[in-house]
């Protein structure tokens, strides 16, 4: 090997470090380009009314408001995998299901004027009950999401394998526990980037966008605009700033932007900023998984019952749900556990919809799979890692069938886990949580078996299915890789495939596979991966996706080399009179193996097939390029028992990691670190090695950092790198790696996917060394200190209402989805008045009295009985601005009590609250009682909640005490001052 | 100070990369679109345009900053260095850049850019840092592709071949 195999510097870095990448914003967009701007909505659960697009138009440079009416008159929903009535165009008609769902698209000159239309368009929303929390989804008695599904549960299938109930009765013990995994992204630093544009003529489209595939949603998206696959075109631009299964979620807006520019006639741009891309664009599937293991006196695990529900969110985009079905063959891990049954449920909520991510169903799996190893090894008394060796698929088993029908091809799982333990490293940790625990701190030690699996099987998601229904269906198998290669009359080689470029290296790797066959440099090898779907190389498989470059599209490449080397060697044997089996290739020469003289320069040879092709061996076919098809036989359909291969290849993983965690911040420190791989052949291990760390640190944001949070409402509250945290350099743990090579005996290049694996193993290694230093079982990732702190101390007492929760690390803690209150706040206080109650209600059912009591109200306009729309100014911290209120007085008893309720709206969100009057005569005046509530939506509650809520309650004192100085009598300013100080930190009134 | 009224734009000299620039930005223009849309120059680029990410980093004056949380009209008159001012026309890479390189310390390269510029800054002013110290500057950057040791290893490699 002179070339592949060797860590080369890569080809793409020379204009990535100059500034000169060509990335989907830098590319120029077509003349008479109109930018998008998406309004999004601030609820989680509300029907939408009445679109205002009047004031909006009316700003100079404002070309259209395009609303969820116009679209679904001139598309069809997304074609979706699971049988379920779940449609979604792509802006919410009639209703919207999560917050940041595309309401409206505002198209203008630049993006500022957008922008500032955005703010001016009115939407009214009437609010339904919003679904969070996933048990809660399940209840029957739980609102629905999707009404025309009938259940938020929408797919539910059971699978047995083996014979699990004869395990679980024979089993020395049975082991149970529920797991749970958060919802979190691993957010690209490239955010989306869509340019669409329609073609009256042929009725077409033609995107080019930031977007990584899988290519089986093009089929899709074209359905969606109601054209053939050859009528809508992709592009993918040359650099792309980091996808990790984000970048499948840009399709939505790919024919979004395609339908506006339907509508208007010019091209539209569309780029997503970080607001909207942390609030909406994608997120990993939350899953609760139930499970049980049967266990043998010695700690082998002799079944496995599984229950996972997992949460994706208001919509079931293609190809979801993956992540529930992508490791199904593989769902026993690295172990030899051949009875298992399964319950797979998707389950739908109020809540951004789920997609790919980097891991895709493997972090999930493997959180429940290494902490019930854990668990078991506990409460058997046996040392954690005797319990995976002795669980370990045994060496030389290979290939071996697993219970779930996945063919794992090569390995040797007991020598990574000695040569990983090995060398004093486990030792050296022992020492260290001796030394630790024995001057009082906490420290533990965990590990993690894990098998990765590359390049899916486009059939695994047929598993969802029926044998019955998949017969009716026709098989679905397979994973197709094509790649291409040329020579050109110079002997100039150049390489095109069918995987997207995300970061990931693939130009240099494919250049060295092809130098490699042809004896040349990889400064020689030109690779352009600008996909385009009406020119390239490309199938319903092609992407970047589930690590299928290195089994698959690499494998393609290989084999076209190959054949271009094959057809070389005939030609150039010919002219130097000798047997093509002579011929090898050599620093840029082809020659004679046994007379290294005789030889040519590889680019007069190739030159023949251009120039000469009378010099050609009889019936070969002039020029040079070959495209080679790689499909491997081992990706067969699911069975009739429902055994699935689900991958071709499976790579193995083993981690150990020591933590200490401080008794007093809570924190959790990963001070060591090791992670042992096997992935077959490695083909450049500089990029091998850049690929594993980059998914270690995703795995530690994932253990401790990273989450969505929603409160009870749906409000999303990490939308802003403040809230959601991203690990930086300075949380590094040390990371030491090591390998192993045990060739795929599937993939003529014998190497195996790599990038995803610590996504996997990291979350649950760490959780497991968590619980081995804090002694506990159950262990909520991320492991923020806050949730540190309950796992040591207990659940932190409930916080007084009137004490608004802080967000970020210190508090994500109190239960992601789960959180109390979070964004609402509750209050009372009362004022005296000298009027009498008569004279009270009166005044508050007086519009005129209203506008002038309302703060900064300019305008009042009676809408309904007691139901009014105003104007208002705001000038409260940050605060500002021209807000529309909405108020509306209900449950009216005469001179006793009413219901205030309100919203406001404006520049940065929405509030609304409500308010419960009582009128009680006190000595010939009026004591006015209220109690309230405000919660605050949108981007307001993602990036400003606090404020917001002080805000509110600012205005709602105001109010009050305006209306009590309006019917004369003195509100109480002591108890005012301390009320407003309250807000901002201090002990008030509220209560 | 200069005074631009809301809704009209006005023209912002600036020298950038040591040409002289002129271009229009309106009083709220941010430095990063001003760059990127109204002169062309993309190297510089956006992540999350709050002032967390560090991948909009360019020098003013010599000095890091965010261009995502500076005005075009505040840049008026001063010096501004981008990523593209690391490379000649010849394509001839810097040492610091070399290193990158060398140690793989970029993937899609997307938080490249701002993270050069942070080091240039940084390496001028503390030539031969300690790992802590180009940690700490790491630190104000986010790359989600490399897990950060390449790039640590790039800087204290780069350092060292710019001393010499
Ligand atoms: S774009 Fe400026 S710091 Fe992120
Ligand atoms: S290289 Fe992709 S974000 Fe740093």
């Amino acid at each position: 090997m002179e070339v592949l195999g060797k860590p080369l510097v890569r080809k793409e870095d020379a204009a990535l470090l100059s500034g000169r990448g060509r990335y989907a914003d830098d590319i120029a967009e077509p003349k008479r380009t109109l930018q998008a701007h998406v309004i999004r909505s601030p609820h989680a659960h509300a029907m939408i009314g009445r679109i205002d697009a009047r004031a909006a138009l009316e700003i100079p440079g404002v070309v259209a408001v395009i609303t969820g009416e116009d679209i679904a008159k001139i598309s069809d929903p997304f074609l979706v995998a699971v049988k379920a009535d779940v449609p979604q165009w792509s802006l919410a008609v009639e209703r919207v299901r999560y917050v940041g769902e595309p309401v409206a698209l505002v198209l203008a000159e630049t993006r500022y004027i957008a922008e500032d239309a955005g703010e001016a368009v009115e939407i009214e929303y009437q609010q339904l009950p919003a679904i969070i929390d996933l048990r809660a989804a399940r209840e029957k008695t739980s609102a629905l999401v999707h009404e025309s599904a009938k259940s938020n549960e929408v797919h539910t299938r059971a699978f047995t394998y083996g014979d699990p109930d004869a395990a679980f009765k024979a089993a020395h013990k049975i082991v149970k526990m529920t797991s749970e995994f958060p919802r979190q992204s691993f957010m690209p630093m490239e955010c989306f980037v869509v340019v669409s544009e329609y073609r009256p003529a042929d009725d077409s489209y033609e995107v080019m966008a930031n977007f990584q595939g899988p290519f089986s949603t093009q089929p899709v998206m074209a359905r969606a605009c109601r054209v053939p696959g050859t009528r809508f075109r992709i592009k993918t631009p040359a650099d792309s700033g980091g996808s990790f299964g984000i970048k499948l979620s840009v399709f939505p807006f790919m024919v979004l932007c395609g339908l506006a520019s339907k509508i208007v006639g010019r091209p539209v741009k569309w780029v997503e900023d970080r607001l909207e891309h942390l609030v909406a664009a994608s997120s990993g599937p939350n899953r609760i998984t139930e499970v049980e293991a049967a266990v043998d006196k010695d700690g082998r695990i002799t079944a496995l019952k599984l229950d996972q529900i997992e949460d994706y969110g208001a919509f079931l985009r293609a190809p979801m749900p993956g992540p529930l079905y992508r490791m199904h063959g593989a769902l026993t891990g690295a172990y030899a556990i051949q009875n298992l049954s399964v319950v797979s449920r998707v389950v739908m909520t109020n809540k951004m919809p789920s997609a790919l991510i980097r891991g895709f169903g493997g972090p999930q799996m493997y959180l429940t799979l290494e902490r019930l190893v854990q668990m078991i090894a506990r409460e058997m008394g046996l040392d954690h890692l005797e319990v995976i060796k002795r669980n370990l698929i045994p060496a030389g088993s290979f290939p071996y069938k697993t219970a779930a029908g996945s063919l794992f091809d090569s390995g040797d799982y007991p020598r990574c886990v000695e040569l990983a333990t090995g060398g004093g490293r486990l030792e050296a940790l022992m020492k260290r949580r001796d030394d630790a625990r024995k001057s009082g701190k906490y420290y533990g030690i965990g590990f993690a078996a894990v098998v990765e699996p590359a390049m899916s099987n486009m059939g695994y998601l047929s598993t969802l299915l029926s044998p019955e229904a998949r017969e009716k269906a026709g098989p679905k198998n397979g994973a197709v890789s094509l790649a291409s290669v040329r020579v050109d009359a110079l002997g100039a080689v150049s390489v095109t495939a069918d995987c997207v470029v995300c970061g990931q290296g693939h130009e240099t790797v494919l250049a060295q596979i092809v130098a490699e066959q042809l004896g040349l440099r990889i400064e020689d090898i030109t690779v352009n991966l600008e996909l385009d779907t009406a020119n390239s190389d490309w199938s319903i498989a092609a992407g970047t996706y589930s690590c299928r470059f290195t089994p698959g599209t690499a494998v393609a490449a290989h084999i076209a080399a190959q054949r271009i080397r094959d057809k070389l060697s005939r030609i150039a044997a010919k002219q130097l009179n000798v047997l093509h089996t002579d011929i090898e290739f050599v620093k840029g020469k082809i020659r004679s193996k046994s007379n290294p003289d005789n030889a040519m320069a590889f680019g007069r040879v190739a030159g023949t097939a251009h120039w000469s092709p009378i010099m050609l061996p009889d019936g070969m076919d002039p020029a040079l390029r070959e495209t080679a098809v790689w499909a491997p036989p081992e990706l067969t359909p699911p069975s009739h028992d429902d055994r699935i291969n689900t991958s071709l290849t499976y790579g193995f993983v083993f981690d150990m990691c020591g933590v200490e965690i401080d008794p007093v911040t809570c924190e959790v420190k990963v001070e060591k670190y090791v992670s042992m791989h096997d992935a077959g052949r490695l083909l450049n291990p500089l990029i091998a090695e850049g690929q594993i760390r980059g998914a270690f640190v995703q795995g530690l944001a994932t253990a401790l950092y990273e989450e969505f949070v929603y409160d009870d409402g749906g409000s999303f509250l990490t939308g802003t790198f403040a809230d959601y945290v991203v690990p930086t350099a300075t949380e590094l743990p040390e990371l030491e790696l090591m390998h192993i090579e045990s060739p795929s005996p599937f993939t003529p290049l014998g190497a195996k996917g790599l990038a995803e694996g610590n996504c996997m193993s990291t979350p649950a290694c760490i959780a497991n060394a968590i619980a081995d230093a804090l002694g506990v079982e159950n262990v909520q990732l991320p492991a923020t200190p806050a949730r540190i702190n309950a796992m040591i101390s207990g659940e932190e007492p409930a916080r007084p209402a009137h004490v608004a929760p802080r967000q970020g690390i210190a508090s994500a803690g109190t239960g992601g989805a789960k959180q109390k209150d979070a964004r609402q706040i509750k209050g009372s206080g009362s004022v005296q008045v000298s009027a009498s109650p008569e004279k009270v209600w009166e005044a508050l059912l007086d519009p005129e009295n209203l506008k002038s009591v309302i703060p900064g109200c300019h305008a009042l306009e009676v809408v309904g009985p007691n139901d009014y729309r105003a104007e208002v100014s705001l000038g409260v911290g940050i605060i500002r601005g021209r807000f529309k209120a909405q108020v509306k007085l209900t449950d009216l008893k005469p001179n006793q009590s009413g219901r205030l309720g309100g919203s406001i709206s404006g520049p940065l969100g929405n509030s609304s609250g409500t308010g419960l009057l009582k009128l009680v005569p006190d000595g010939g005046g009026t004591r006015i009682d209220y109690d309230y509530e405000v919660a605050v939506f949108g981007k307001a509650a993602a990036v400003g909640g606090r404020m917001i809520e002080g805000a509110a309650q600012i205005v709602i004192s105001q109010f009050f005490a305006a209306f009590g100085r309006k019917l004369g009598g003195a509100p109480e300013k002591k108890s005012l001052a301390k009320r407003l100080g309250s807000l901002w930190g201090g002990k008030g009134t509220t209560k | 100070m200069r005074r631009v009224a809301k809704d009209t734009k006005a023209r912002v000299t600036l020298t950038l990369n040591g040409k002289k620039t002129t271009g229009e930005a309106e009083s709220r223009t941010l430095l990063t679109d001003f760059l990127r849309h109204e002169i062309g120059m993309t190297g510089t680029h956006v992540g999350c345009e709050h002032g967390v990410c560090g991948c909009c980093t360019v020098l003013i004056d010599g000095v890091a900053a965010r261009a995502c949380l500076t005005l075009a009209q505040a840049a008026d008159g001063r010096s501004v260095e981008t990523v593209e001012s690391l490379t000649g026309l010849d394509g001839k890479l810097n040492p610091l850049q070399e290193a990158l390189r060398d140690h793989h310390a970029l993937q899609c390269g997307f938080c490249t850019p701002g993270i050069l510029m942070s080091f240039t800054d940084f390496l001028k002013r503390v030539p031969d840092p300690t790992v802590e110290q180009v940690k700490d500057v790491l630190g104000g950057h986010i790359c989600r592709c490399t897990g950060y040791q390449g790039l640590i290893d790039a800087m204290m490699d780069g350092a060292k071949r710019l001393r010499s």
